[in-house]
């Protein structure tokens, strides 16, 4: 695997092109579901395509834990990579740009230009640090709906996302039935397992006991908790990952093409983690992977509603489940708990399980059978708008 | 959707449902016969699928489609959470028909199956006369390439729902394109080519 690619590539013909993230101000309260209040908070985001007259072909797409509005397109002409879902939103692809207006916000809490840790705290002056409350995927949706508000879109045609996006398409449909038509529920998981929150809590332990953490006060102190950071990262990557795939790209091979009796990076896969640990820490901030991890550990309707299957009982979406083999983080069991409660729920729900070598992340790539899946439903969905 | 895009099993099927049913069907296809019975019978339905061409057509169709294996069980439904589990062509091709039956009327209250019958003359004399496994229209493979690893005639099915406390209530026979004739209605063992059969579990046995 190369580190990194030098040459830019030319912006293919079915890319939403060059794009800028907006940004949208809001002056009230939010109460959170944790009892904080934010006193107003900034949400940026994207759009892609047009909204038509009836304001009924837009799509909200709903980002992961490390993900953000960036969702496709460039930013500048020197963009060595597109956002995070470029091969699957633009013109002609399985979100059809052509077809939909595309909204992606960046979440509260994280750290690319939503209101969250790194920003400034209006009563302090200054940035929130640890001190940003924890926010939830209620709350992500709560802040959303009144993005929708404003943007004048009182229902989705459909809203989208993987793994904790995924969890938001969910929570949409318990909060706002009456505000999505279509739900597209990837990758995904009614809660985290034990095992899930357990790979959460040494992440998180990384990050708190690096000497630079310094109690979520790095900023103070003029240092960021890079290894800490770095080393969560490398863990998660790995569970995003398929055994399989890992020693497809890697195998054993050696970097150096022999081993060297000691503890600098002799196999290929060490130096594939560390590549994306350090760039990781280059554009995500310690506070808001905290924050983030926890947001999936409190995740759990059936706790709220008494059962899964009750907190999707007056949920008027369509709903497309989908999973993939590999997966081992949100297993295609994990999606079929989620498909089981739909059923006792009396709900419209179509199932697919792709095969994938990919692990987790095959709901970034562009599988083919997916891609077909998600096309074939978006376009029978713009036929009945 | 008219009835003449639909199997003949499929119409005679299609007669048997009775209007606003929640049906699932086993091995959808591509959503033909579900699509015909939300239009004509306004029921509410579910396909089960293997296939990933046939789920996007369902998917195409709007009718909402799970990907899973009949013979995995249908352990993601609830007991008596349909009104009719249809299965047509695929009783023959499951390992355990007996407990895929059984799983049918648990999830539901009457079940629909169609299978070819081995009963058929043309079969009979097949294995009779030339002593080889019978190939027909019906059943075009070779045995070692069949895809219908469990076989049965029109009185061997009657034989096992009567072992597994499994009432009759309906039974037709068509050809191999489906069609009907006098013969089959007067001996359907014999000139049937697909037998097609409504069933409940029988009263008491829960």
């Amino acid at each position: 695997m190369k580190e990194a690619l030098s040459a830019k590539p030319a912006q293919p013909a079915n890319s939403v092109g060059l794009v800028s993230p907006k940004t949208q101000h809001f002056n009230e309260a939010l109460t959170l579901e944790s009892g904080s209040t934010l006193n107003g908070f900034d949400l940026v985001y994207e759009t892609y395509g047009q909204l038509n007259a009836d304001k009924s072909n837009a799509i909200l797409i709903c980002h992961a834990l490390s993900g953000d509005h960036h969702v496709a397109g460039y930013h500048s002409d020197s963009d060595r990579k597109p956002g995070w879902w470029d091969s699957c939103v633009g013109p002609g692809k399985p979100i059809d740009t052509d077809k939909y207006f595309v909204i992606a916000p960046n979440n509260l809490g994280g750290c690319s230009g939503s209101t969250g840790p790194t920003t400034m705290n209006p009563d302090t002056g200054q940035p929130y640090g640890p001190e940003f409350p924890i926010v939830t995927v209620g709350d992500w949706v709560k802040s959303q709906a009144m993005l929708a508000d404003v943007l004048g879109i009182e229902r989705w045609a459909a809203v989208i996302g993987g793994s904790l996006g995924g969890m938001q398409v969910m929570q949409w449909s318990f909060d706002y039935p009456d505000r999505i038509r279509n739900a597209f529920v990837i990758a995904a998981a009614p809660k985290l397992s034990t095992q899930n929150i357990a790979f959460n809590e040494v992440a998180r332990q990384a990050i708190m006991n690096d000497q630079d953490f310094h109690g979520g006060h790095y900023n103070e102190h003029n240092v960021v908790p890079n290894r800490g950071l770095m080393l969560a990262r490398m863990l998660g990557h790995i569970t995003y990952l398929s055994d399989d795939v890992l020693d497809e790209k890697f195998g054993r091979e050696l970097r150096d093409g022999r081993i060297k009796f000691g503890y600098d990076v002799e196999f290929q896969v060490e130096s594939y983690l560390r590549y994306q640990g350090r760039s990781f820490v280059d554009r995500f901030d310690a506070n808001s992977y905290l924050l983030l991890t926890k947001c999936l550990d409190y995740f759990d309707p059936a706790s709220r509603f008494g059962s899964l299957a009750s907190a999707f009982r007056g949920a008027t979406a369509k709903f497309y489940v989908i999973s993939f083999s590999s997966d081992w983080r949100f297993s295609p069991a994990r999606s079929r708990e989620i498909l089981r409660a739909l059923l006792d729920a009396d709900q419209d729900v179509t199932y697919a399980e792709i095969e994938s070598k990919q692990g987790h992340d095959s709901f970034l790539m562009p599988i083919p059978r997916y891609h077909e899946v998600l096309r074939t439903a978006l376009n029978r969905i713009h036929r009945k708008l | 959707m008219s009835e003449m895009q639909l199997r003949t099993d499929q119409v005679l099927i299609a007669e048997w449902i009775q209007p606003n049913a929640r049906v699932l069907d086993l091995g959808c296809g591509d959503g033909t016969l579900l699509t015909y019975l939300h239009e004509q019978r306004q029921i509410t339905g579910y396909g089960l699928e293997i296939d990933p061409d046939n789920i996007t057509a369902c998917i195409d169709r709007g009718v909402p489609v799970m990907q899973s294996d009949v013979d995995a069980g249908l352990s993601d439904f609830d007991d008596d959470s349909f009104d009719y589990v249809i299965m047509t062509q695929t009783l023959q091709a499951v390992h355990y028909p007996h407990e895929v039956l059984n799983e049918m009327l648990r999830v539901g209250r009457e079940g629909i199956v169609t299978f070819p019958n081995m009963g058929h003359w043309r079969a009979r004399m097949q294995v009779a006369l030339r002593g080889r496994m019978p190939m027909t229209m019906a059943l075009p493979y070779k045995w070692y390439n069949s895809p219908n690893i469990h076989l049965c005639s029109v009185r061997d099915f009657e034989a096992l729902c009567e072992e597994e406390g499994i009432e009759v209530l309906e039974c037709t026979t068509v050809d191999h394109a489906h069609r009907t004739s006098l013969g089959m209605r007067l001996l359907p063992s014999l000139l049937g080519e697909i037998a097609i059969y409504r069933f409940r579990r029988e009263a008491g046995l829960g």
